[in-house]
């Protein structure tokens, strides 16, 4: 599956605001947070069929 | 052929020998900022004196890519076609992970305007284009090198400035005191002013070199290719454009924990560059390593002491806003100081400098900050993130649009200042005027050209325009006692439609729109764009 854009003129905020989240947590914490992010963000889709298929792909893209 | 620094001629200042005159304005420093600051000044008939502590333009190449509002700016003011003439056009920049590219943007992709999206263009040609053009103005720009300010003083109502010279010191007094003197500002450092920011921890090579075959390969386009880890180069991140003369721009992300000194040697930068450009022949024009920073004053006006450019404000060089913004500060203060010098708006007008630009530098500095931010991330989580944007950019748009090599620069909007009058068009209050090819009596020409430099009226409308004192006029496919232009393939209607009447500042940013052309709604929002109700 191909994921569009849906950020639009956002998408630098977002990410700086991500990072900004990471600001000052070691790697077992940021790592916590990643995880706590996956959950609250599906949470929000709510969706099972779609949450597999973005499983899915994020797992397809995954280089060693 | 390495560029010939010319020196410019010195002559001891009429101030070693007598008392001068106190100036309306004093300039300090002749970079790009100083020198474009005297010219808008002198084009409205205020005279200036400029000094700078040295006797050369800028040594190294430095700013390379001028923006299409800069290029619009040096328009107004009689340098933008020489620009364009030599610089090097494009609009293209490509993004690529390791060997792939990843992501193409286009800064221009509509056509019908006059200058293009950017060009490159060494610093140096613009500081001379610009001096050049200053001596077009013997009688109100005074150009004085080798003149070294070390200190000054607010009086109130005027600025008393020490100078050293070759022949010994002076003093001079002027009304208004513009500290250009570039991002060292000793200005600044006087007044003891908080220049607040972020200094990233990386380094970066800077070279400049010459060469007869182009290391974009058969691409004959010019662009701007930005590489996340390359193949060629051990770091994170590198940059390649072109200059005129065939030299290539060449910057290459070095790493927190090099050495300067070790760097910026010929030892050290060669190999770097045959890993780039193989065994193709070459010069080295030039090379740095820098550190970047951003940062800001607070306040861009002190009283009698405004600060322009650099002085004021510093970017890292991603996306370009450092020269650029300093061109659109005087672009915005040039017309309200001379207004306010000319006894038609209040000082108070000034104030509205500091407001309208502190605002587009931080635009500029939150763009900036979040593109150097993208290339040197700070900690593993940050790489890590980095790293997968640009591995699900191969196969998700929205990736793509998270990869951040620059965001290039854009003339900032200032809808929200006090002197627009709200109101809605497809050109919005706020805006600078949008381009448009238009005939005139000659043949083919530009609404540009025409528009700025004046308040100015224009519709591509029917109403007729009122003859208003100080206001100038232009209708677009109209015939009527005012210059009148016919539009080229309809672009003007397409921008700015064929409803609307719009109010132009000297700057060319739309400052009012109406549906009819009453004389008395004109006035008021001119009266306010000069800071009438502030
Ligand atoms: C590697 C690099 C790449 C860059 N690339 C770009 C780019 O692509 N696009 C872009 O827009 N910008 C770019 N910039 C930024 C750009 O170079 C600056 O924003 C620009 O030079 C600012 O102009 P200025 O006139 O404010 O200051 P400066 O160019 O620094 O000029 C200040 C002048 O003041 C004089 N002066 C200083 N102190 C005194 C004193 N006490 N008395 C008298 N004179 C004095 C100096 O001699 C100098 O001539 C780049 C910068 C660097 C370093």
């Amino acid at each position: 599956m191909i994921l569009d854009d849906k950020l639009g003129r956002d998408a630098d905020a977002f990410y700086n605001a991500l990072m900004d989240a990471h600001e000052g947590l070691d790697e077992t914490e940021s790592h916590a947070l990643n995880a706590r992010l996956v959950l609250i963000f599906a949470n929000e889709i709510g969706d099972l069929d779609r949450l597999k298929t973005l499983l899915t792909t994020a797992r397809q893209n995954t280089t060693s | 052929m390495a560029y010939d620094y010319a020196p410019f001629p010195y002559t001891p200042p009429p101030g070693l020998t007598q008392p001068e005159p106190r100036h309306r304005v004093v300039i300090v420093g002749a970079g790009p900022i100083g020198l474009a600051m005297a010219i808008d000044l002198a084009q409205q008939g205020i005279a200036s004196v400029v000094l700078d502590d040295n006797n050369v333009v800028s040594v190294g190449s430095r700013a390379i890519c001028w923006a299409k509002r800069t290029l619009e700016i040096f328009d107004r003011l009689g340098v933008g076609e020489r620009m364009l003439a030599k610089g090097v056009t494009w609009k293209v920049g490509r993004n690529f992970h390791h060997n792939e590219q990843v992501y193409a943007f286009d800064l221009l992709p509509e056509p019908g305007h006059k200058y293009p999206a950017f060009i490159n263009l060494q610093q140096y040609y613009v500081e001379q284009y610009l001096a050049e053009r200053a001596q077009d103005f013997p009688d109100l720009i005074d150009l004085r090198f080798l003149n070294k300010v070390t200190d000054h003083a607010d009086h109130g109502d005027h600025v008393t400035l020490d100078i050293t010279t070759p022949d010994g010191n002076y003093t001079l007094e002027a009304d208004y005191y513009l500290a250009c003197d570039g991002a060292g500002s000793a200005t600044r450092t006087r007044m003891d002013l908080p220049f607040k920011g972020q200094t990233f921890e990386e380094h970066f090579l800077i070279v400049d070199v010459e060469m007869e075959t182009s290391p974009f390969g058969n691409h004959d386009t010019p662009e701007r290719w930005f590489w996340f880890n390359p193949p060629f180069h051990n770091g994170q991140s590198a940059l390649l454009h072109k200059q005129p003369d065939n030299i290539y721009r060449i910057d290459l992300q070095l790493g927190p924990d090099t050495d300067p000194q070790i760097e910026a040697t010929e030892a050290k930068v060669i190999p770097r560059i045959k890993a780039i450009v193989g065994d193709t022949p070459f010069r080295l024009d030039w090379m740095s390593v820098y550190k970047f920073r951003c940062a800001k004053l607070d306040r861009f006006v002190h009283n009698r002491v405004i600060f322009v450019g650099d002085s004021a404000h510093v970017v890292s060089p991603f996306g370009a806003r450092g020269g650029n913004g300093g061109i659109q500060d005087l672009d915005n203060l040039g017309w309200k100081l001379a207004a306010v010098l000319q006894g038609k708006a209040a000082q108070s007008l000034l104030e509205t400098y500091n407001t309208e630009r502190v605002h587009g530098s931080a635009e500029n500095i939150l763009n900036s900050s979040r593109a150097t931010n993208f290339m040197t991330p700070k900690s593993p989580i940050e790489a890590l993130f980095r790293d997968q944007v640009l591995d699900l950019a191969a196969d998700h748009p929205f990736a793509r649009k998270l990869i951040n090599s620059g965001r290039l620069s854009q003339p900032c909007t200032l809808a929200e200042s006090p002197l627009q009058t709200p109101g809605d068009a497809p050109v919005p209050p706020g805006t600078p005027l949008l381009d448009a090819p238009i005939l005139d009596a000659q043949g083919p020409a530009w609404l540009l050209s025409k528009a700025q430099g004046s308040f100015t009226l224009l519709t591509a409308g029917p109403a007729y325009l009122p003859d208003i004192a100080g206001i100038a006029r232009i209708g677009i496919n109209q015939s009527n006692d005012y210059p009148c232009y016919r539009s080229e393939d309809g672009h003007v209607e397409t921008r700015y439609g064929t409803v609307k009447i719009y109010l132009l500042r000297p700057d060319g940013h739309v400052c009012a729109v109406f549906d009819t052309p009453d004389p008395t709604a004109i006035i008021a929002a001119r009266d306010r764009a000069l800071g009438a109700t502030l």
